[in-house]
């Protein structure tokens, strides 16, 4: 039987892999599909509550992130594209310019 | 009563001073200095139409404007005149005029004269406003203005160090007085205002003084009269008016003798009204005068520069007019101040006349015999002494007088303040004959050089010199007591002093009696005078070397009073602004703002640290706060 928890735990998790990818990993576009996996952990969530509490805005709100992420991928690509023009390189650790 | 033209008295020295500064140099010595005269004399006749027009007893006012507004307290800039101004008014710019004519004549050669005189006419603007005030507020903006005045014009010959010093110690130690002067009025104003009056008008304080306490009061009185003392040359201040004759000698007579140094007594006729609350003031200012009065006249016993035995002498008659404050005799003492303004001046500006002839020599040993060559000069001189000496009919004679007498029957008076007065009265007599015989008789003890070169004034100085020594015996007539034609001078002051004014009651025979006795000692001492100097005579050196001329030391340099502050004030106060300046500053206030600094600096050379610049390492740490301050809420529930 699969229940709520399962679903928890499952987006819980894939979040998790989502955050550690976005702290550790030393390429943009990693970097980049990890938020798209936190995303997707927090959308399975709401999926989840919305079917066990028979409710229709979980699915709702599904939709408009969906919408956010697309938007946020391509601005979040054009981005990575125009700085590895100008470096050469993806690797966020280098990015340092700002720093004092 | 309003009269809308008493603004010009002071305004048209200004404006005569401002054009003479922005375009003295293109007007040319002549013009500029003709331009300061004609504007003083303007002065002098709107004071004279002022005073023909001011019936007895009647203020006129001129409000120019709201000075400062602030709730409930109203400042205007606002001019009055009484009785009291108006003599005031007449002895500045007359006494002013003259001195400016006079200088025509001795700063002719000078290459400052248009600066002179634009610092000149400033004075009489500045003293105009101090006299005219009818607030503490101007009147002390005025008395800071002829403080500045004067220090600019004792050093006037700036290139010669000894005239700046002596600038500098006129200013400094008049500072010390201001100081106190200032006070008193904030406090006058602090505490009516506590009782919900806030002014500074001379007309509403007086109203409303009996709203104070009588300890406010004596502590107020006691401040304004350490201003006094500063401005007045009083002790302990006095030591700033012998320096002050660095300055050219008009100014000497004009600031030093005849207008400025006489403030602090017309600051204490004009506030009568709350001195006379103060008994105990009133007794300090009493004794403090005749003691000023007697010492100074001491060491003018042995003074040899000719100005300085004129210096002192003023500080001794400013000694008189105090002492005749103290004992509640208003009048009196602006009698002798108007009288003195007359002899003082011609003093001054007869021994400027000798100066002038002699091509700045000052030390009277180095002169003698200059009756033959200066006849103008010698009869001016011999009337004004007679008038200090108080020779019988001069004007010396009744104002110092009145003084005498009312030291003695007023009920503030006493018989040692008589005394005091009288053995004074007796000094006054001996050193002015002794200078005047060091002078003008015996042989010229100077060199042949200098003998050659002797000659009189020129007629703007000589002139000058009558007028004043005319007034030296008239002026003094308005006063005269009540066996001779009665007093005419008190009754014109009575609406002001009214109250104050202490009836002196006693026998006319009791008067005639200190008269005499003052007329003898006055006549000893010009005896003696005569007897040390007037003849061919061993005796002066003889007295100076009584003692090992120890005394005669002490007395010429003015009892070591000037050592004595040195050591006492001067010297450590140098230690401790070079203490301050030298360790103080750099290691504590340096120290303490640089110790913040470098504490920021340190603090965030540790904590820029945090800012690695790495987006990942501001996510993780993003991250961690997110997952504390999760646990925190999840924990409270």
């Amino acid at each position: 039987m699969v229940t709520l928890n399962h679903y928890l735990i499952l987006g819980a998790v894939i979040f998790a892999i989502g955050v550690i990818g976005v702290v550790t990993r030393r390429n943009l576009i990693v970097v980049l599909m990890s938020i798209e996996l936190m995303l997707n952990a927090v959308n399975l969530t709401f999926i989840a509550f919305s079917r066990f509490l028979g409710s229709m805005q979980g699915q709702v709100v599904v939709f408009f992130v969906m919408a956010v992420a697309a938007a946020e991928a391509v601005i979040g690509l054009a981005i990575i594209i125009s700085v590895f023009r100008h470096r050469r390189s993806l690797d966020p650790q280098e990015m340092q310019l700002l720093k004092w | 009563m309003t009269v809308d033209f008493l603004r010009w008295m002071p305004l048209i020295p200004l404006l005569a001073s401002l054009v003479n500064i922005f375009f003295g140099a293109r007007l040319g010595k002549k013009l500029a200095a003709g331009l300061a005269c004609a504007a003083v004399a303007a002065s002098f006749a709107i004071a004279l139409f002022v005073f023909w027009q001011l019936p007895a007893g009647a203020t006129f006012r001129d409000t120019v404007y709201t000075w400062i507004e602030s709730g409930s307290l109203q400042v205007k800039l606002s001019f009055q005149v009484d009785a009291l101004t108006a003599v005031m008014l007449l002895v500045v710019t007359g006494i002013g005029f003259l001195i400016h004519l006079y200088s025509l004549g001795y700063m002719g050669h000078d290459e400052g004269m248009t600066r002179f005189f634009v610092y000149l006419n400033l004075f009489i603007f500045f003293m105009l406003l101090l006299v005219m005030a009818d607030n503490l507020l101007v009147l002390f903006v005025g008395w800071e203005g002829v403080g500045l005045c004067s220090y600019l014009l004792i050093g006037f010959w700036y290139h010669d160090h000894k005239n700046t010093i002596a600038g500098n110690k006129a200013f400094i130690v008049n500072r010390i007085g201001d100081f106190g002067f200032m006070l008193g009025i904030l406090l006058i104003v602090t505490e009516l205002g506590r009782q919900g009056i806030w002014t500074l008008d001379f007309f509403e304080l007086q109203k409303h003084v009996n709203l104070l306490s009588p300890d406010i009061i004596t502590l107020i009185t006691l401040l304004l009269f350490v201003g006094a003392t500063g401005k007045s040359a009083q002790i302990p201040l006095f030591v700033w008016l012998p320096d002050a004759m660095a300055g050219p000698t008009p100014v000497s007579a004009l600031i030093h003798a005849a207008t400025m140094v006489t403030a602090g007594v017309y600051m204490t006729a004009r506030l009568h009204f709350l001195f006379v609350l103060a008994p105990a003031t009133l007794s300090l200012i009493a004794i403090i005068g005749a003691a000023t009065a007697f010492f100074a006249a001491t060491v003018a016993l042995a003074q040899t520069d000719i100005k300085r035995v004129l210096a002192y002498s003023t500080v001794s008659q400013l000694g008189y007019m105090f002492l005749a404050l103290g004992v509640g005799a208003f009048s009196a003492a602006i009698f002798h101040l108007f009288t003195h303004a007359f002899f003082k001046a011609c003093l001054f500006l007869g021994a400027g006349s000798v100066i002038h002839a002699l091509d700045g020599e000052q030390d009277m040993r180095d002169m003698g015999g200059l009756r033959r060559y200066l006849p103008t000069t010698y009869w001016t001189y011999l009337l004004a002494t007679m008038a200090i000496s108080g020779a019988p009919l001069t004007a010396g004679f009744f104002s110092k007088d009145l003084i005498l007498w009312h030291a003695y029957s007023s009920p503030h008076g006493s018989t040692e303040l008589w005394l005091v007065g009288w053995l004074t009265a007796g000094m006054t007599a001996f050193y002015m004959f002794r200078q005047f015989f060091m002078v003008f008789h015996g042989e010229f003890r100077g060199s042949e050089h200098a003998k050659a070169h002797i000659h009189e004034s020129p007629r703007a100085m000589t002139l000058v010199l009558m007028v004043l020594a005319v007034g030296s015996i008239f002026a003094g007539w308005l006063g005269t007591p009540d066996y001779l034609w009665g007093n005419r001078w008190d009754p014109w002051l009575e609406p002001i002093f009214g109250g104050a004014h202490e009836a002196a009651h006693g026998a006319a025979a009791e008067e005639m009696r200190l008269m005499a006795l003052t007329l003898a000692i006055g006549g000893l001492g010009f005896v003696l005078a005569y007897i040390a100097y007037g003849r061919k005579s061993k005796l002066p050196d003889q007295i100076a070397s009584l003692a090992g001329g120890a005394f005669y030391r002490v007395l010429f340099k003015n009892y070591y009073i000037d050592e004595l502050y040195d050591v006492l004030v001067v010297r450590p106060f140098t230690y401790f602004s070079r203490w301050c300046a030298q360790f103080f500053d750099p290691a504590i206030i340096d120290g303490l703002v640089n110790a913040v600094a470098k504490g920021t600096r340190g603090f965030s050379l540790i904590w820029r640290e945090v800012q690695t610049g790495n987006v990942q390492h501001y996510l993780a740490g993003f991250l961690a706060a997110t997952v504390a301050l999760l646990l925190y809420f999840l924990g409270q529930q």
